[in-house]
């Protein structure tokens, strides 16, 4: 298992120097630069760059950057003077976590619970029910979902905050918004493996033996049904925990993930490599926890993992 | 598994539970003096001199004060400064300063400002506004690196009362700029400690304004209080201010709509039209306008009659009152109204308000043909340039609909991201962009210096020696109604080439409750002004 760790880092720290190297210089080859606007006079923008170190050498700045990350430093932000992006990181991402793992964990008993009845009720009326629920979780926009919670529960019944709030209860709808398309995907993987498992031999043979049909459901066919959902979870908890651009905007969350859009857009490198730099290594780690979990629930998955 | 899918079915109940269960929100706190102000998006400092957004500058003009301050009327009235002296020739200005002092106890004099003035020119803070300080003897060239001593910079102070401005020429809208946040003062004590962190952090942060910070949430909001030390603070009646960062105008929207807002700075603009029969909805003037401008280098656009035909066939009125619906004005010059004239009270645009002529598809189509390009035949496929603003692009179609209807051209909208669209400006790769601009200062120059022979900002590449020759002469004229004069007809010679073509005139929307009263919303520099402010 050490071995095993170890070279997982290594890799993922080869993955990590990957996205940094390709994240400072695909963003100094973009158009423009932090202090593109009109009205600014050349010496006026010589003095910014300056300020900022952007007048030297490339290999300069690029060496520098790395520099300052061997000691974690992600530098200064260039659209907020004053701030690191240290700093950014550190206030926002437990906004967004906080909304993440609340979005996580309701997607997951979502789906889990309602796949699992909806294979147990194959083809009945809760099944057919469910699964129209989880197509419309598919497809309707996280945007359109966001504005129309606001609508019915803060404008029309009032019973929760349009925006803004960061008590839990003002954390309802956002969640919900963030959990819908996940929680619709795990009932869809849930159940197709779940008929899957349900089907198999010994499944068969474990009901012909007259064992309760929960007991079947829950201690023989789940276990088998869930490494897919495990594996779908990795990736997904790093996008939930590192926060919506969309869901933030809407419902006025001070997190981590509008600086994804607006980062870029403002042209501010440093903050746009420190948030890229940021979800890789939430990613990264998110990955290595659901191949441990895999490995937990079902052994005999330890022989694919160590190929990785 | 059996306890693990019984746990998820018990959060899965209590989340349930935790979403049903109704909280009324808390009811409007009218008795206590607080507004909750909405104002968008994340200011990027509150640092007056490394700031450059109308969202700053506004926080800032909460937060600090200058030599003056304007008031309702758009008029300086007496700050930090309480009286002033200007020379003969316009060049010299004598403050006296009133005994004032800082937040944290400290008093304020001359000296502050003469920091703060040499700060914002000094190369190394790189103060994207530094140019607002240009006008001092040696401003530019101490930006510039060319002059290294700050002493010849051309500010100082005279015991701790008496501040001494030297500029290189009459400049009469000097005395309104002291009231721009680049040139307030800063504290030396506050700034030496942590150099442009000193303006994140309410710890930190020393003022000298109306109100003080006591927490910045970023990205959530702001919490301003009454300064019970600044100067004037029997005119202060609000106790504390909560300025909420919302981007989303429709979620803003929403807020204003569910009590959680008392002012709400960017209704969004579709809806424009149902709020203003609500009576919440209000106006302000606002000293910026939209046009379109051509690159002069490229033919057909170096054609004076092309530029002229592509203007006429446009329906202003139609735009603003079917397309656009957000309170703006037909514009048929270039300088928007509001803007100062020769006197107190007497806007530049009542000297005359049209400069050309509007509708007219019969001389358009005469004048294309002129050119060369009956009913539109051989007339290359325009390409229109936009920066993508969701707002741009249903004007830029109704615009060129127009021009396909009445003169028979076909056009292309070409959308690009923000920064790219500067970009291709700069280097002249377009045939007509669509342009914003607003009002650095309360001036006719401040829209009219643009189109300068060579200017920074006249990417349309236009030159004309009288407009240059005029601009000169109101630069130096000592008589208002001259100067006022000389600009009038520079403008006449802009609109008649028409290098850009106006298209209409903003307004400031914004939605404000009925028990609010005395907020100021300027028509430049700042969204609101609270100083004055009150709730019913």
């Amino acid at each position: 298992m050490a071995g095993y760790i170890l070279k997982r880092a290594v890799f993922n720290l080869g993955v990590m120097f990957v996205v940094v190297t390709l994240t400072f210089f695909l963003m100094r080859l973009l158009p423009g630069d932090p202090f593109t606007t009109r009205r600014v006079a050349p010496e006026i923008k010589d003095n910014i760059l300056a300020r900022y170190g952007l007048n030297q050498p490339l290999v300069t700045q690029y060496t520098g950057y790395l520099y300052n990350l061997a000691r974690l430093d992600l530098g200064p932000s260039l659209k907020y003077p004053g701030r690191s992006v240290n700093d950014i990181i550190k206030e926002s991402f437990p906004v967004s976590a906080t909304v993440g793992l609340l979005a996580l964990l309701l997607s997951i008993v979502l789906g889990v619970s309602l796949g699992v009845a909806s294979a147990a009720l194959r083809n009945k009326w809760p099944d057919r029910l469910v699964l129209v629920l989880a197509t419309l979780g598919m497809s309707v926009p996280n945007f359109a979902l966001g504005a129309g919670l606001i609508y019915i529960f803060a404008l029309k019944l009032r019973w929760l905050p349009a925006a803004m709030s960061t008590s839990p209860v003002g954390l309802v709808l956002p969640a919900l918004t963030l959990a819908a398309l996940p929680a619709a995907i795990i009932v869809r993987l849930v159940r197709t493996e779940m008929i899957e498992a349900l089907d198999r031999d010994y499944i068969v043979a474990a009901r012909a033996r007259g064992l309760n049909s929960c007991s079947v459901l829950f201690r023989h066919a789940l276990p088998n049904a869930l490494s897919g959902m495990v594996h779908y979870l990795s990736p997904l908890a790093a996008t939930l925990l590192t926060g919506s651009f969309i869901v933030e905007k809407i419902f006025a969350l001070p997190g981590l993930g509008q600086y994804y859009v607006t980062s870029v857009g403002n042209r501010d490198y440093n903050l746009v490599a420190g948030v890229t730099i940021f979800y890789t290594f939430v990613l990264l780690v998110s990955t290595f926890l659901a191949d441990v979990l895999i490995f937990l629930i079902n052994p005999q998955s330890r022989v694919r993992d160590e190929v990785t | 598994m059996n306890k693990l899918t019984r746990l998820f079915i018990y959060i899965f109940l209590v989340v349930l539970a935790a979403g049903c269960s109704p909280s009324k929100p808390a009811p409007n706190q009218t008795v206590r003096q607080t507004i909750r102000y909405n104002i968008g998006a994340e200011p990027a400092t509150l640092d007056p001199a490394l700031s450059n957004g109308v969202t700053e500058q506004t926080l800032e003009n909460a937060l600090l004060e200058g030599l003056v301050r304007m008031d309702r009327d758009g008029n300086p009235s007496p700050g930090i400064a309480k009286s002033w002296e200007v020379s003969e020739d316009g060049k010299t200005y004598i403050f006296t300063l009133r005994e004032s002092t800082w937040t944290d106890g400290e008093p304020l004099t001359a000296e502050d400002f003469v920091y703060s003035w040499r700060r914002v020119l000094d190369p190394e803070t790189a103060s994207p506004y530094a140019y607002q300080l240009y006008y001092l003897v040696n401003g530019e060239a101490f930006n510039a690196g060319k002059v290294k001593d700050p002493a010849e910079v051309g500010v100082r102070a005279e015991g701790k009362d008496k501040l001494i401005v030297t500029l290189t020429e009459p400049v009469p809208y000097f005395l309104s700029l002291t009231a721009f946040p680049t040139l307030f003062p800063v504290n030396k004590k506050a700034v030496d400690k942590d150099g442009a962190g000193w303006a994140q952090n309410p710890a930190t942060f020393t003022g000298n304004g109306p109100f003080k910070l006591t927490a910045w949430e970023h990205n959530k909001q702001f919490i301003l209080e009454k300064n019970e030390r600044y100067w004037d603070q029997e005119s202060v009646r609000l106790k504390s201010l909560v300025v909420t960062l919302v981007d989303d105008s429709n979620t803003e929207l929403a807020m204003f709509e569910s009590g959680q807002i008392d002012i709400a700075e960017t209704p969004p603009y579709r809806e424009v039209e149902r709020l203003a029969k609500s009576n919440l909805l209000k106006l302000s003037p606002d000293l910026s306008n939209e046009f379109y401008m051509f690159n002069t280098n490229l033919p057909p656009f170096d054609d004076v009659r092309v530029r002229q035909a592509l203007s006429l066939a446009i329906d202003r009125e139609a735009l603003v009152s079917k397309v656009t619906m957000g309170g703006e004005k037909a514009a048929y010059a270039f300088v928007p109204p509001g803007v100062n004239g020769p006197a107190p009270g007497q806007e530049f645009r009542s000297l005359d308000e049209k400069l050309i002529a509007g509708f007219n598809p019969a001389e358009a189509r005469k004048l294309l043909a002129e050119a060369g390009y009956p009913e539109g035949r051989g007339f290359p496929k325009v390409k229109l340039l936009l920066s993508n603003n969701q707002n741009h692009r249903p004007v830029a179609e109704a615009l060129t609909g127009m021009w396909k209807e009445t003169l028979g051209i076909e056009a292309e909208i070409i959308e690009q991201e923000y920064k790219v669209y500067f970009r291709t400006l700069d280097e002249r790769d377009y045939q007509v962009a669509r342009v914003g601009w607003n009002a650095d200062y309360n001036d006719p120059m401040t829209f009219l210096d643009l189109w300068e022979t060579d200017g920074p900002n006249n990417q349309a590449d236009w030159s004309n020696e009288e407009y240059d020759r005029l601009l000169e002469e109101a630069r130096l004229a000592k008589d208002p109604g001259a100067r006022m004069d000389a600009f009038l007809r520079a403008e006449k010679i802009l609109m008649d080439e028409q290098p850009v073509m106006p298209v209409y005139y903003y307004t400031n929307p914004y939605l404000e409750n009925d028990n609010i009263q005395g907020v100021i919303h300027p028509s430049f520099a700042f969204f609101a002004d609270f100083k004055w402010a009150s709730v019913n």
